[in-house]
């Protein structure tokens, strides 16, 4: 963890750097700034692709760079650069201020040195130490890929994981200084099945935050059946017909839809750029009154978990939406300064070269009362979407989501599998229509992509019914 | 450090650890970007980054890889060593080698690169063009989505047999997407993306009009009927298919069994005859033209479809020595190499006496549905099976007359798409990425709010 080669006028990992800290911070300071960050970053990534019956791919990568961002009334200058030097620091800094067009040496704020580190990497020093080896991980894939060969239909078979190691110092003119190592691992499984024109395709992933041992406990068997199973039941579905009808949507990755048709609208990256139908929408009625959709970084080993956010703050637990009713948004440094939203520890980037902003964490629609069979059979023509693909949120709030397996619902009960049906509407008009919760919330790990990069985060839900939407067919 | 240097540097360390075969790619560079909110600078943004990626061959010829920000002496070893550890993983059924056309010529474009203007110059310049774009019409409230950037960087691949080559580029963009409202109706949004080696290339006043234009066009909307249409798309619609269904041409992914194409579909008419597409990173007007590809090989204009038929798959290496053939310049550098094109160029073949030539979407005064732009590809999109539905930005065209498409998709299969090209308009037109003119398909399924 700690490079020999870094000079004592170098950020050194896993050593006190609050001088030096200071000293740069200071100078921002000094220079103009109302408020300067520095993110610093270590990490030690890698990941393993199996296909059919060998590895095909074993990648490590190792980066080290910083972020510095500067505060100027409401604008702020965001720099990055692997030279963690002090010269390479200041230099950053000059290059914010300058950025900023920072001339008069008045600020709002005066720099009272840094608080006492809080370590919140402590019980975290020996993870990287007990992470699966390469070896245990190609063994592990291997087997898992071998338990997808079921069938001969099953023309390809891959197995993939990523191992994302991550060091962070964090100190702030606030007086903030934290520092905390991330540990994000993932595993995933694909195949596609082909018997003379039909072809479809099956995945899962799998992830966890914080528990080194994870990948030794997976159930490779039970995730295999899984994904075969899915792949099977679509090889020789129809395609569905289009049109407007009421819909099931299974619990885990079926929260991606409220993830990405509701969760970013209520960042306050969206209501700085008035992307958002909610803005004005606090304390009034956004969703039926069956949904509360809760956005938190606490849940132990779940993929959005943190113990600090990438501004410093521990995450706070946001109820969103309560019995239909908004009352919360998700904000971040700049979105406190610009909107008037109190930070939630929702400050999140991929790495060093994004500025934070206000991101999801594990995200879902709390449970209800209802049994997913309660669901169906109040539906007499409709669609039961099992397993949910990507889509895409437009500037307006349109979203258009794909079904990878899906079944059409015919007088209460699931009938046939369909193919490929896609889920189109605006969050402002579904979300008034969900109309029953069922009572088996379960996450899933998810990569959430936005302004500040891509970011680990759970999506969840239990089954939830939405009365009307259009449904994107043949 | 400089690019002989870093070669230097990995050499002596390599020799330090016993690695006799190694090769690597690099890149450094500068960038700096802006964006505003109705003339206040939202975030400046200015960064330095370096990355290499170094393969390594052990004893047994057995490629490791890692890639690391970190060129330190010590940084440099790391990498090395965390490679050859790498390397006992190694592919045992597909053993990767240097390109043989690493040290073959490289063809530079001749193009001035230019200096950083500054983030000082390019605040000024967005901001002006965000107040310019607000004030062509009264419905346009904001620029929610808009950046303007120049970037500055470096590339570089070496091996131990001696290869080396590099190159450096300086690349700018602005991007401008609108947001209109009326009252009772739902908001648009819609914009535009122009590109240049330089700021002062970037014909900002075309981003600025095409922004509006657009925006204001979709604002007098209405649903449509869901149903099967005549469809005319757009030239970025059509690349962005292209692009999409890339594995049709990709011998790695013909190789990985998630190709519509198989070893043998070389010669196979999957199109009309009437339908040429070629790759050609190295056209004059990609901003984005690189010489060399990520092992090495020169970048070259490649025919992909010729009058129909399947005429080259896109290699690296290994696939290229796997179909007995050479690599075209189109792999990226990993131990598992990765292939994708560069930059579509698609036309009409000289057989195409077989097309509806009266179909030219200026003037055709019957029925359809004008295809402008495709969305979320990354989830309406399956290769391996041939299947898409998008969301799509576009028109209803009736009796001559056009109205905005409220909300809606398109769904079909590419094999069917290409079999059922009914027109491909003289017309072509340079986009972001790649030179296609309109293409008119007989019928898709559209998907709307009725």
């Amino acid at each position: 963890m700690v490079s020999a080669s870094i000079k004592s006028s170098e950020i050194r990992f896993g050593e006190c750097n609050k001088k030096l800290l200071e000293e740069v911070i200071f100078y921002g300071i000094s220079l103009g700034a109302d408020f300067v960050e520095i993110f610093i970053e270590n990490s030690d990534n890698s990941s393993v692709l199996a296909e059919e019956d060998f590895i095909t791919n074993v990648c490590p990568s190792f980066n080290k760079g910083a972020g510095i961002r500067i505060f100027k009334d409401k604008r702020d200058g965001f720099v990055s650069t692997n030279d963690l030097s002090k010269h390479g620091l200041m230099r950053s800094i000059s290059q914010a201020i300058e950025m900023l067009d920072i001339s008069k040496k008045t600020n709002k704020l005066i720099f009272n040195g840094l608080e006492k580190l809080k370590d919140y990497s402590e019980s975290k020093i020996d993870w990287l130490n007990k992470v699966p080896t390469i070896n245990e991980v190609s063994e592990k894939l291997l087997l898992s890929t071998k338990s997808l060969k079921k069938d001969k239909k099953v023309v390809v078979r891959k197995g993939s994981y990523a191992r994302n190691w991550q060091e962070v110092i964090i100190a702030s003119s606030d007086g903030t200084y934290a520092t905390d190592i991330r540990l994000h691992q993932t595993v995933g499984l694909n195949i596609i099945a082909n018997d003379a024109q039909y072809r479809s395709n099956g995945s899962r992933r799998f992830g966890s935050h914080g528990i080194p041992n994870e990948f030794r406990l997976w159930d490779h068997e039970k995730a295999s059946n899984e994904v075969y199973e899915s792949s099977m039941n679509m090889l020789y579905a129809d395609y569905v017909q289009a049109g407007q009808m009421p819909v099931v949507l299974a619990n885990k990755f079926g929260g991606v839809i409220f993830h990405e048709a509701c969760g970013h609208l209520l960042e306050t990256t969206q209501i700085e750029r008035g992307t958002t139908p909610f803005s004005n929408k606090l304390n009034k009625k956004i969703a039926h009154e069956s949904v509360t959709a809760i956005d938190e970084g606490i849940s132990e080993g779940s993929f959005g978990s943190l113990s600090i956010d990438d501004e410093g703050m521990e995450p706070e637990k946001s109820i969103l939406i309560k019995d239909g009713i908004l009352k919360k948004f998700l904000s971040d440094r700049a979105g406190e300064l610009r909107t008037g939203h109190k930070r939630t520890g929702s400050g999140r980037r991929q790495n060093y070269s994004f500025a934070a902003a206000s991101r999801m964490r594990n995200t879902y629609i709390a449970k209800g009362e209802f049994t997913k069979e309660e669901l169906i059979n109040s539906i007499s023509d409709g669609l039961y979407c099992k397993s949910m693909g990507g889509g895409s949120v437009g500037a307006t709030g349109q979203f258009n989501f794909a079904v990878e397996e899906g079944y059409l619902i015919k007088n209460g009960k699931l009938t046939k599998p369909v193919k490929g049906a896609t889920l189109i509407g605006d969050a402002k008009e579904v979300m008034p229509k969900i109309s029953m919760c069922g009572n088996d919330l379960e996450l899933a790990p998810g990569f959430c992509g936005s302004v500040s990069g891509s970011v680990n985060v759970t999506v969840g839900q239990p089954h939830i019914k939405v009365d009307s939407i259009t449904v994107g067919g043949r | 450090m400089n690019p002989t240097e870093i070669t230097t540097h990995i050499s002596s360390a390599a020799n330090i650890l016993n690695i006799d075969k190694w090769d690597y790619g690099a890149s450094f560079s500068n960038d700096y970007s802006v964006q505003v909110d109705k003339g206040t600078a939202k975030q400046l943004k200015a960064s330095q980054k370096q990355v290499i990626t170094l393969r390594v061959w052990n004893k047994d010829n057995l490629v490791g890889i890692t890639t690391t920000s970190d060129l330190s002496e010590t940084g440099i070893k790391k990498a090395l060593r965390q490679a050859n550890i790498a390397s006992e993983f190694g592919n045992k059924n597909e053993i990767t080698d240097f390109s043989p056309l690493a040290k073959d010529p490289i063809q530079i474009k001749e193009v001035d690169k230019k200096n950083p203007l500054g983030i000082k110059k390019l605040l000024k310049i967005l901001r002006e063009a965000e107040s310019r774009l607000i004030n062509s019409h009264e419905a346009i409230k904001s620029i929610p989505y808009n950046g303007l950037s120049e970037s500055f960087y470096e590339r570089i691949y070496a091996n131990s047999d001696g290869a080396f080559r590099n190159y450096s580029k300086s690349q700018a963009a602005i991007y401008l997407y609108a947001r209109a409202e009326e009252k009772d109706k739902k908001p648009r949004s819609s914009g535009s993306v122009k590109l240049g080696y330089g700021v002062e290339d970037i014909d900002i006043e075309s981003c600025i009009k095409e922004a509006a234009k657009k925006t204001i066009a979709h604002l007098d909307y209405s649903s449509i009927k869901t149903g099967k249409y005549l469809v005319c798309l757009s030239p970025e619609a059509f690349l962005t298919l292209m692009n999409a269904f890339s594995s049709i041409f990709n011998a790695r992914s013909i190789i990985d069994g998630v190709s519509l194409s198989n070893k043998n579909s070389i010669g196979e008419l999957i199109s009309i005859p009437a339908l040429n597409i070629y790759d050609d990173g190295l056209n004059d007007q990609n901003i984005s033209s690189a010489p060399f590809d990520g092992e090495g090989t020169p970048t070259k204009k490649l025919s992909l479809i010729n009058k129909g038929k399947l005429e080259n798959f896109i290699h690296s290496e290994s696939t290229a020595k796997i179909f007995n053939t050479k690599p075209t310049g189109h792999a990226g550098l990993g131990s598992k190499v990765s292939v994708s094109p560069d930059w579509l160029v698609i036309e009409k073949s000289n057989e195409c006496s077989d097309l509806n030539t009266y179909l030219v979407h200026t003037n055709y005064q019957g029925d359809f549905v004008y295809i402008e732009e495709l969305n979320a590809i990354h989830a309406g999109v399956k290769a391996s099976q041939g299947s898409f539905s998008l969301p799509f930005e576009g028109w209803l065209y009736r009796n001559g007359e056009k109205r905005s498409i409220e909300s809606a998709t398109v769904a079909g299969d590419i094999k069917y798409l290409l079999k059922n090209i009914i027109n491909i308009e003289n017309e072509k037109e340079l986009t972001t990425s790649g030179i296609s003119p309109h293409v008119w398909i007989n019928e898709l399924s559209i998907t709307g709010d009725e």
